[in-house]
């Protein structure tokens, strides 16, 4: 039975999740070197502001959260919904353990540029 | 709820997979132990706002008044648990947080090989930056951790000073 204290724990370690996602994303990005492509920094406040909205839904698995992390950045930088063709790719990358990263097509980064000189 | 349990699950797993992380970036515990301090600094640094505007506390006139605050307040607003507040030193300028739980650690067995690591030490550098931006430099250690077998697990603050604030040049 859901009352309104386990609602309210509940929340809570949504938001410090995000917060500790947040941190190790960066972590993540400090440790691993990338020539292009890979998109951390939207996380952090996508994330953010996900959880505000209770959007975070119940995926245990690490693929899937990588999954729905993508299409929610999609949504959060472009607005759309169509998703087809989406130009990304979320992959569990292992190198010197494993890091997890989200690497968005050229052309991606590329509108995203084109949007923030707006 | 199911959903309380996937999101602590959530929580242990994905602070978990950063200490496993990091053990595998780092030499030794000690290195660790100072990775951990340094998010969980960068963390906190970043935290204070969101809690003083979430929580409208006012400034606090002495560190007991600050220790009651971050044990009733902030831990429950950031962990949903609250540490007592216990074994004061005599100056008023030590105090510990008695954990009897810790989101952060359900499940978790330390392996034999890292008799040295301070798994949750995310946590004194969280309060250690928090504290920093309002001008406070505290010094943060676990003293006891269920994790190593103790009874309790115990945080073991210390006021150290009053820092200036950092004023940008020009302002009134």
């Amino acid at each position: 039975m859901e009352t309104r204290f386990t609602r309210g724990k509940s929340a809570i370690l949504e938001r410090s999740l995000a917060k500790l996602f947040s941190e190790m994303v960066q972590y993540c990005q400090s440790q691993v070197y990338s020539a292009s492509g890979v998109l951390c920094v939207g996380l952090l406040d996508v994330l953010d502001v996900l959880v505000l909205r209770e959007e975070w839904k119940r995926e245990t698995k690490v693929l899937n959260i990588l999954l729905f992390i993508k299409v929610s950045v999609w949504r959060a930088l472009f607005g759309k919904d169509k998703l087809d063709g989406f130009p990304a790719k979320a992959t569990v990358h292992r190198h010197k353990g494993t890091t997890l990263m989200i690497k968005f097509d050229e052309a991606v980064i590329a509108r995203d540029k084109a949007l923030e000189g707006r | 709820s199911s959903r309380q349990r996937v999101n602590s699950e959530l929580f242990t797993l994905t602070y978990g997979a950063l200490v496993t992380q990091l053990c595998k970036d780092y030499e030794n515990d000690e290195e660790v132990n100072k990775q951990l301090d340094k998010m969980g600094y960068n963390i906190g640094v970043r935290l204070i706002e969101d809690f003083l505007a979430r929580s409208s506390i006012g400034r606090c006139q002495d560190f007991r008044e600050t220790a009651d605050v971050i044990a009733k307040v902030a831990f429950k607003m950031y962990l949903g648990i609250t540490p007592s507040v216990t074994n004061w030193s005599p100056a008023g300028d030590e105090l510990s947080l008695i954990l009897e739980s810790n989101p952060l650690v359900d499940f978790v067995e330390l392996p034999d090989n890292h008799s040295s690591l301070v798994y949750s030490n995310l946590l004194c550098g969280v309060l250690r930056g928090a504290l920093e931006m309002v001008q406070m430099a505290v010094d943060v250690k676990f003293a006891q951790d269920t994790l190593r077998g103790d009874n309790v697990t115990e945080i073991r603050m210390k006021f150290i000073k009053r820092m200036e604030e950092n004023l940008p040049a020009g302002d009134e």
